[in-house]
């Protein structure tokens, strides 16, 4: 592996320095309400050991979130205020953590680093905000329902937070453009994220009046959202599965090269990652260029090397309408099917995704005759028509950054 | 038919006779009526929001916060708007409205009865944990057993299930997720009567409603996943026109094997896609090969005979169909090793594979070929018998004879219809995945 990008380095020194001082305090002091602490302590360790691994998801331990949010909100234990401190929630909650991730380190999956990262400063900025103003009595005044919504708004503030970080993280990672990235945070704040945001309120708020037994009440119908979600996660990863193979038809049919629609999957989710197309749109122009040489199927002899760049272009056009056609009938998003229609037309008319397959699929078929440099100054000089200008400049872009080869089949 | 629509009203009827009784002594309670406008509206936006998303079942926990927070016929009260304004697809609409109306005003009133006898509301409001959680379990208990004995009988009267299998497995399978609905429920209802009051109650639902929009894509998304397989093998059948319908009769019968041999239920869900997939390898073959109507030559039968191979090319990137994938490598070998694309012998062969080549050999036999007309069963089946050993494993003859003997075989008749499975009567949000 390289050498780490200098914002990456950056957060996680942030958040070793906060744990640190954080443990070193708490030990100095000692614990304040030890069962509270050990039972949020616990929860947060479930959460973490019910981390799913695998599927890329946006909150991978809800439960550990909320429950670490909620201990970090914690004003009152069964009416009893508490006295626990920003220091003591860090390092309760890092502790927990590090317990629950020990199976997921030890199997070896995941960046466990950033994550921990990302609980941490989470943690510490939603106990930053909310423990040291409570123990100094400024929220007295807010009683009843105002402080539920006091809860609320903090929360909010940190998923706003968190979304950032998660974003920068992937960001500094990934190299992919920061504003989309932050977009799909923000996006995903509504579904899971608010979920979690809601249900840490809840547990404060709940335990404030019935004690710790809240917690157990609480953390079984957010066990059963959690379990819906990985699901959802599992049914759509072998959706994905189902689509790839159902693009290699064309190629095991010998109507296209072997590993064709694979590359111009990858290249085309590139582009369009490269011009801020948000997280379901790249999924519909992924499906469209994995399934946009369908249509040969339905022709009764093969085209030479399946390079349909070449043809006229009212025959493309036709092998665009079947393709259609065959992607309609599969129950795939219709998105996709008006996609694969459009990818022949001319580019003013179409779609934004159909531009990109466009573009793509006749850069990998020229590259693969003439090699890539020639294959993209043939595209630059055809933008007068054929291809769209800002597409085939991003495809520059990509490929220069991918040292200007043909991606190789996954 | 008649006879039935007049027992289903007359039973209709009396329900709805129930759910009057339960609501009569509304006006003698003394109920805060902003509490019950209030969780009436939530229930009912709820509903909406159901029917607008398409979201399975019903939006349980807001009616049992309701129970535990008010008298009984209040409580019974709140489900009542929701309930008539909701939307129902199927016939006859004004009939179905009124008894699901009845069905849960009598459920409600009964878990709030039980909650009320058992002190639960006094539970509630002094927040006494854990104790709150008896009369709540009691009263989770008592709405299921009578929304599934309420279901039950009219799964007997109008839709003419046997008596004997009217309630089989609705009471278990509501109990789980009516239990999570009911622990919400609890936590608003305690929620709802504590400083931070209604407000506070309102963020329970947050969680529940993520929860239930995320099990409705999942099922969108196994729906569509579904038909994509489908359509794989239609395309199939496009290509192979004399062959309409086999690839799904195979995973039918592939299906009954699967049964007879008592396999768990996982396994029997990817033998029969390994049934409809098998030829899905055929995809790879010339179109002109396929249709061919005289003898081939040698060199036009190696051509057909690389499918299986081509199958498994495609399917083998798909993880979740597991063994089905060998099937679709091997399910041209046979026992005695003269099969292809390998040649293995007996219990070289897997399992799958072995069912799948049974399915596919009955299957062809008892179908109309261009080149012949359809067999009838009873000599398929002799047929069958008399190449078991050699060609097939008798264990998987012997339990398709065994299954055709007791079921008979009932092909659906095109790739396009599926053999209609009744909606389950059950009105549960949160049903088992439906594996069939």
């Amino acid at each position: 592996m390289s050498a780490r990008p200098p914002l990456t380095v950056l957060i996680h020194t942030c958040a070793a320095l906060l744990a640190a001082v954080s443990l070193a305090v708490t030990h100095w002091t000692g614990l304040e309400e030890r069962s509270t602490a050990l039972a949020f302590g616990l929860l947060v360790t479930v959460g973490e050991l019910t981390r799913w691994t695998g599927a890329r998801v946006r909150e991978a331990a809800p439960l550990g979130a909320a429950g670490a949010l909620s201990y970090a909100l914690l004003g009152e234990d069964a009416g009893q205020p508490t006295h626990h401190g920003v220091p003591q929630v860090v390092a309760v909650v890092l502790a927990a953590a590090l317990l629950g991730s020990v199976p997921h380190i030890a199997r070896g999956q995941g960046p466990v680093l950033d994550h921990l990262a990302r609980r941490v400063l989470t943690v510490g900025f939603a106990a930053v905000c909310f423990q040291p103003l409570y123990n100094r009595g400024v929220f007295s005044e807010w009683r009843g329902p105002a402080y539920a919504l006091l809860l609320l708004a903090l929360l909010a503030l940190t998923a706003l937070c968190d979304a950032v970080l998660a974003a920068a993280l992937a960001h500094s990672r990934t190299r992919w453009p920061f504003g989309p990235l932050l977009r799909d945070e923000l996006h995903a704040l509504l579904g899971i994220g608010s979920a979690v945001c809601a249900t840490g309120a809840v547990m404060a708020l709940a335990v404030a009046v019935v004690g710790l037994w809240a917690l157990p009440v609480f953390s079984l119908p957010l066990l059963l959202t959690q379990l819906s979600f990985r699901r959802y996660a599992a049914v759509r990863t072998t959706y994905r599965q189902t689509i790839t193979s159902l693009a290699r038809a064309t190629e095991i049919a010998g109507y296209t090269p072997a590993g064709h629609a694979r590359r111009v999957a990858t290249l085309s989710r590139a582009v369009g990652r490269d011009l801020g197309l948000t997280r379901p749109e790249l999924t519909v122009l992924e499906y469209a260029a994995l399934m946009h040489d369908i249509g040969q199927l339905s022709l009764v002899d093969p085209v030479p090397a399946g390079a349909t760049a070449v043809l006229p272009a009212a025959e493309q056009r036709r092998i665009a309408l079947l393709g259609g056609a065959v992607v309609r009938q599969t129950g795939v998003d219709a998105a996709v099917a008006v996609v694969v229609e459009r990818q022949a037309d001319p580019y003013r008319e179409q779609p934004l995704a159909a531009r990109i397959v466009r573009a793509v699929n006749a850069y990998e078929e020229k590259a693969r005759a003439a090699g890539p440099l020639t294959a993209l100054e043939e595209l630059r000089l055809a933008t007068a028509e054929d291809y769209a200008p800002d597409v085939v400049e991003s495809l520059g872009r990509v490929l220069a950054q991918d040292g200007l080869t043909l991606p190789v089949a996954g | 038919m008649e006879a039935i629509a007049a027992r289903a009203r007359a039973y209709v009827a009396c329900a709805v006779l129930g759910a009057l009784f339960c609501l009569f002594a509304f006006p003698r309670t003394h109920t805060p009526w902003w509490a019950v406008t209030l969780l009436a509206v939530l229930y009912a936006g709820c509903e909406q929001a159901a029917a607008r998303w398409r979201f399975a079942g019903t939006f349980y926990p807001v009616l049992l916060a309701g129970a535990f927070l008010l008298p009984p016929p209040a409580a019974a009260l709140v489900a009542l708007p929701g309930v008539l304004l909701s939307r129902i697809d199927q016939r006859p609409r004004r009939l179905r409205r009124t008894w699901r109306a009845a069905q849960l005003v009598i459920a409600v009133w009964a878990a709030s009865r039980v909650h009320w006898a058992l002190g639960g509301r006094d539970a509630v409001v002094a927040s006494d944990f854990p104790y709150a959680l008896v009369p709540a379990g009691a009263a989770v208990l008592a709405f299921c057993l009578v929304l599934t004995a309420l279901d039950g009988g009219i799964r007997a009267l109008a839709e003419r299930v046997p008596v004997r299998r009217a309630w089989r497995g609705l009471f278990v399978r509501s109990l789980a997720p009516v239990a999570v609905h009911g622990l919400a429920g609890l936590m608003m209802a305690v929620l709802w009567r504590s400083p931070y009051g209604p407000v506070a109650a309102l963020l329970v639902l947050l969680p529940m409603c993520v929860s239930w929009w995320v099990f409705a894509q999942y099922h969108r998304e196994r729906a569509a996943h579904q038909a994509t397989i489908r359509a794989l093998v239609q395309a199939v059948d496009i290509k192979d026109e004399y062959t309409r319908g086999h690839s799904e009769r195979v995973g039918q019968a592939s299906m009954m094997i699967a049964r007879e041999l008592g396999l768990d239920d996982e396994r029997i869900e990817v033998l029969r896609f390994a049934g409809i997939l098998h030829d899905v390898g055929k995809l790879g073959v010339p179109t002109r090969l396929l249709r061919k109507d005289g003898p081939l030559t040698p060199e036009e039968r190696r051509v057909i005979e690389l499918h299986p191979e081509y199958g498994h090319e495609m399917v083998r990137g798909i993880g979740f169909l597991g063994e089905a994938r060998a099937a679709v490598l091997h399910h041209h070998e046979r026992l005695d090793g003269s099969g292809y694309p390998y040649g293995l012998r007996g219990a070289h062969i897997p399992e799958s594979a072995r069912v799948v080549a049974v399915a596919d050999a009955f299957d062809a036999m008892t179908s109309t070929r261009s080149y012949r007309r359809a067999r009838p069963v009873p000599l398929a089946l002799e047929e069958l018998e008399r190449c078991a050993g050699a060609q097939f494993d008798p264990r998987m003859v012997t339990a398709l004879v065994r299954a055709l003997g007791r079921d008979g075989w009932h092909p659906a008749v095109t790739a396009q219809e599926q053999p209609r499975v009744p909606a389950p009567a059950a009105p549960v949000s949160v049903r088992p995945s439906a594996h069939r």
